[in-house]
């Protein structure tokens, strides 16, 4: 048995190893990579799970890679914040696999071994991104994922491969940006760990050197979470992308973005710099009602569904990055919990999407006319995620936005508040809409004969019981909400703001 | 008007990265958009490995009597910092594989568009 302080570095291990694995089954038996990667998956989570349960009952936990002491080692530290983080992404990660069952062998059948190859590869990147309490670490799997993130939208051929190239441009770009701004912080510290340079910094907050590292770093940031406007990238990239690709990037990609922006933030430079001596927090919140407003309108204008959620994906961005810089208990609470909400909920959305994608074979609003008499499972699962997202209670979506209202209103950014309320407006027009068209909107005639009874043709069980389980998910985590705050996210938020 | 050119590993590193950042946005070609990206990532790497050296005949840090006995200690300035070429090996490594994907998928997109001008994948897109 494997003993219980080894579990931080299992979560990423296990990953890491069985991505190399799953690529030498491939070649044996392509049969066997589907289960192979959700043994993986699982593993990592179960350990995920293991060290959140180590974090809630004993406090921050610090883990030696290969036992060298830190500030020269790579140390793990897993605290409240991503104690959190690493179950939302094993877990999503393992959702977005079992779902990818169908959606593989159909779109690209020869290819099994080198996409789950790939798609175990960003989850290890990801999990890495998020555990790490080093500042170099952190961009060396920043690329990990980024370039496995990359080939897995390429897999879509066509257009995919146009928005995959533009993706790695400015993928490229901003990962730079990251990088030029850890050497900044190296030349006045001399140091890359984390807790070291949250120690070392405060002495170095007059130099215009560690200003312009802390710029660089959040461009990076916001760059690689599609900040609006910084977000052209993320449509064309992920509408065209294989369904099953989406569904693991498009809920955590971004995420695990904004949860970078707010480690750099709070465990780099610390609260008194970012809020006090950056005279920027008023500037970035209205940033983020420019990015809210704009995704939302943007999403009102798109005729394919797929397109829409990405545009809604850029707005929530917006809603996460306001709520942190609104510098207060309510707001940064709202920003982390929207975190964990948002991935849950965009993945519900995306598995939807797969279905429909694999039903229909399109993404387009119009196809999904009569679907809810086709498939009332896979409706009903969507009607609860769409629900969350336009934030209905007790739905999860519903208490992050009010947490992120709260602080709105606490730090009297009425800007802010009004784009939220907006884009909750927006959100039920689009998503009302949706319901309009698969409730009431006849299917094709190719399908119906007449006036007759349609037959129930429900996804097969490997994408259904992902998306209602997602969905059952989304209630619970919202019912939950309070219990998460004063368990976890209460111990995240920077003290004394 | 010395001390601003004192620094000049930093002149050098923003230049290359600004040419690297022109080619990559305003380039029509796919690949000279990738030049520009390699460009790009050198600029980096030139200002980590700049940063690493000092003035004084500072030399690499192999240390002729460390293995027996170690009778002198060894004196800091004698060396360049080793960790930032280390970090750069990474970068370097990184480097090349994004380079590598990224050609991979401009051959793609040759291949199914027959041009590697973004402007005549755009016309085929929109058709």
């Amino acid at each position: 048995m494997i003993a219980p302080e080894q579990y931080p570095v299992l979560i990423v291990v296990i990953p890491l190893l069985s991505a190399f694995l799953i690529n030498l089954i491939g070649m044996a038996d392509k049969r066997f990579c589907y289960p192979a990667t959700l043994l993986a998956l699982g593993g990592s989570l179960a350990a995920a799970v293991a060290v959140a349960g180590q974090v809630a009952a004993g406090g921050v936990i610090h883990y030696r890679v290969g036992g060298w002491p830190p500030p020269f080692g790579i140390e793990y530290v897993i605290d409240h914040l991503n104690a959190l983080v690493l179950v939302v992404i094993a877990g999503v990660a393992l959702v977005a696999a079992i779902a990818s069952k169908c959606s593989v062998e159909a779109e690209f059948p020869h290819k099994r071994a080198q996409f789950y190859t790939l798609f175990v590869l960003l989850t290890t990147g990801l999990l890495g991104m998020t555990i790490t309490g080093d500042a170099f670490n952190l961009y060396v799997l920043m690329e990990i994922s980024a370039l496995t993130n990359y080939a897995l939208i390429a897999m879509g051929g066509n257009r995919a491969l146009v928005g995959g190239f533009n993706y790695i441009i400015v993928g490229t770009i901003g990962a730079c940006f990251y990088l030029l701004g850890v050497g900044h912080l190296y030349i006045m510290t001399g140091s890359l760990n984390m807790a070291d340079l949250l120690h070392l910094l405060p002495a170095l907050f007059h130099t215009k050197a560690v200003l312009v590292g802390a710029i660089l770093m959040l461009l990076g940031a916001w760059i690689k979470m599609a900040f609006f406007p910084l977000h052209g990238w993320l449509p064309n990239a992920y509408t065209y992308a294989p369904s099953a690709t989406s569904t693991l990037v498009a809920p955590l990609m971004t995420k695990v973005s904004v949860y970078i922006m707010i480690r750099v933030l709070f465990s780099v430079f610390g609260a008194y710099y970012v809020f006090t001596v950056l005279p920027v927090k008023g500037l970035i919140v209205w940033l983020a009602v420019a990015a809210i407003v704009g995704g939302s309108l943007f999403a009102l204008a798109q005729q394919d569904f797929k397109r829409m959620l990405t545009y809604l994906i850029v707005a929530e961005v917006g809603y996460m990055v306001g709520g942190v810089w609104l510098a207060n208990q309510w707001g940064i609470t709202g920003a982390i919990l929207h975190i964990i909400n948002d991935a849950v909920m965009t993945l519900c959305l995306f598995l939807f999407c797969a279905i429909v994608v694999h039903k229909t074979k399109g993404h387009r609003l119009s196809d999904m006319r009569g679907l809810f008499r086709r498939m009332p499972v896979t409706m009903t699962a969507f009607a609860i995620g769409a629900l969350s997202m336009i934030g209905v209670p007790p739905t999860a979506g519903f208490f992050s936005k009010w947490y992120l209202i709260l602080g709105g209103i606490d730090a009297h950014q009425w800007g802010f508040v009004a784009a939220l309320l907006f884009s909750s407006l927006v959100n039920a027009v689009l998503f009302f809409r949706i319901f309009e068209i698969a409730h009431f909107e006849p299917a094709d005639e190719v399908h119906g004969h007449g006036h007759g009874a349609v037959a129930i043709d429900e996804a097969p069980l490997s994408m259904l019981l992902p998306l209602v389980a997602v969905a059952v998910g989304l209630i619970v985590l919202g019912l939950y909400s309070t219990t998460l705050v004063s368990t976890f996210i209460h111990y995240a938020v920077p003290a004394g703001i | 008007m010395a001390e601003l050119f004192a620094k000049y590993n930093y002149w050098i590193y923003i230049a290359l990265m600004m040419i690297g950042l022109y080619a990559m946005i305003a380039k029509g070609n796919l690949a000279k958009k990738i030049i520009g990206m390699s460009i790009f990532q050198t600029a980096i790497i030139v200002f980590y490995v700049s940063i690493a050296a000092k003035t004084g005949g500072a030399t690499i840090p192999i240390i002729a009597h460390g293995h027996e006995g170690a009778e002198h200690a060894v004196r800091v300035i004698d060396y360049v910092n080793p960790l930032p070429h280390v970090l750069m090996l990474t970068a370097i490594v990184v480097g090349v594989a994004t380079l590598g994907v990224a050609l991979a998928i401009a051959m793609s997109i040759h291949q199914r568009y027959g041009t590697m001008e973004e402007e005549e994948i755009l016309e085929q897109i929109r058709e």
